[in-house]
């Protein structure tokens, strides 16, 4: 009893949705937003984040299953651009209700770019975990990183495990 | 990864530190070293700090929260911490218990913040059983339906923090420096900070609440005393808390901002 009350309570079915198009994200679609969207097309690491790399520039964000198990987003804590990013390592925080939780970035680089919509925004985390609600852009410093993140299969398996030993 | 620590009992161990009239920010310094740091999991009781303080969280902005010219006449120190949630004003009245785990400590616990919130409330259900009508109500700790124990949280990729703040005694003119919040909970119902909250000391002793915490702790944990001299951390390990005093500057800047936000409010 006391391990379903500790358990988040997001069902634990992933679907998995796909990208149609390679220079923007596809809407994903879900059946309902009681399940956590996984999108083909992007790589996933096991603290919940997904990069989206496109040519020379990767695109980082946090899940839909973070997301959700995070609740309301209310304030994003980004680097500057031109700061370097390690794999693994935290760049940065969000803050949903009482709790700070460390985004840390699946792969190595400089930041590009920042999305600034999310200071006045924050709920497009939320809303849009994979469009509107991406992080930081990245110039990749080690491509090869993104061989030893999950694809998406491999991601939802991952979410489904986690939550079921919880 | 780190390593859970488990001793034949089956439990995990934890440390146990109690402090007395410690000022909150050098605590929360120290559980904020505790938690990027260290390996191990934490229990600390600080048993009220020695100046009234303002606390606000990690984007707390003083011109929407604090009462900044009262603040200012009167030399309040406002800090901003280093995990999220709300604002509170903590004097000697306060009490103040952390805990900071890794995210395997706890079986079957995931480390995001609301299986957290609802585990600790577990904790506490067990040391106000016989003593008040205590329940986990939204983020708070309530008896009845009054605040008397607020929460906060931070979580890194292995490791969380979750640290409350009890309102064991306050001083009613140390309220008048908050303003009321813009995002507050329901069960608030608007109602006015003094008939929002409630004294601790009206239900149980400090000495009986610290001992009951100690033992409910000791329900999940094995427990290992520890002092502040004989903290170790890992040699080399480097840290920069990020938990600060806000700078007379600062401040001025954000009363300017209330003012002029309320003459804007004011000409519309």
């Amino acid at each position: 009893m006391a391990l379903r009350m500790w358990a988040s309570s997001t069902a634990n079915a992933l679907r998995l949705s796909s990208s149609s198009s390679s220079s923007r994200f596809a809407p994903a679609f879900s059946l309902s937003r009681t399940f956590s969207t996984v999108l083909e097309g992007f790589k996933y690491a096991t603290s919940h984040e997904w990069v989206k790399h496109d040519g020379s520039i990767a695109t980082i964000g946090i899940t839909d299953h973070a997301q959700d198990h995070l609740g309301e987003v209310v304030f994003v804590e980004l680097p500057d651009g031109g700061k370097a990013v390690e794999q693994a390592s935290s760049f940065g925080a969000v803050e949903s209700v009482k709790a700070t939780s460390d985004i840390n970035s699946p792969i190595s680089g400089e930041v590009v770019e920042v999305n600034t919509k999310l200071t006045e925004s924050p709920g497009l985390i939320n809303s849009s975990p994979y469009e509107d609600g991406w992080m930081i852009k990245v110039k990749p410093s080690n491509p090869s990183e993104l061989e030893s993140l999950m694809g998406p299969k491999e991601y939802t398996k991952f979410c489904e495990d986690e939550d079921a030993s919880h | 990864m780190a390593v859970s620590q488990i001793r034949n009992s089956g439990l995990p161990l934890i440390n146990l530190l109690r402090l007395k009239g410690v000022p909150i920010l050098q605590q929360l310094h120290l559980e904020e070293r505790i938690l990027r740091t260290s390996a191990e999991n934490w229990c600390i009781i600080n048993d009220g700090t020695i100046d009234p303080t303002i606390v606000m969280g990690i984007s707390g902005k003083a011109e929407e929260l604090v009462e900044i010219e009262s603040v200012l006449r009167d030399e309040i120190p406002v800090i901003r911490r280093f995990t999220g949630g709300g604002t509170v004003i903590v004097d000697q009245g306060t009490i103040f218990v952390t805990f900071i785990c890794n995210k395997d400590a706890v079986l079957g616990l995931q480390s995001y913040p609301q299986p957290i919130m609802s585990w600790s409330s577990l904790l506490y259900e067990k040391v106000f059983q016989g003593i008040g009508d205590f329940r986990l109500r939204e983020n708070d700790y309530v008896l009845g339906n009054r605040k008397f124990g607020g929460n906060a949280q931070s979580i890194t990729k292995n490791r969380w923090v979750h640290h409350t703040s009890f309102l064991w005694d306050y001083q009613i003119t140390n309220m008048g420096y908050l303003k009321h919040p813009k995002r507050a909970p329901d069960y608030r119902q608007a109602r006015d900070h003094l008939e929002f909250i409630c004294r601790m000391k009206d239900y149980i002793s400090r000495s009986n609440f610290i001992n009951r915490t100690i033992d409910s702790v000791g329900s999940h944990f094995l427990l290992t005393s520890q002092s502040a001299e004989t903290i170790q951390f890992p040699p080399g390990s480097k840290f920069e808390p990020s938990s600060r005093l806000l700078t007379s500057h600062e401040l001025g800047e954000a009363c300017f901002k209330s003012l002029t936000a309320n003459t804007a409010s004011q000409l519309l």
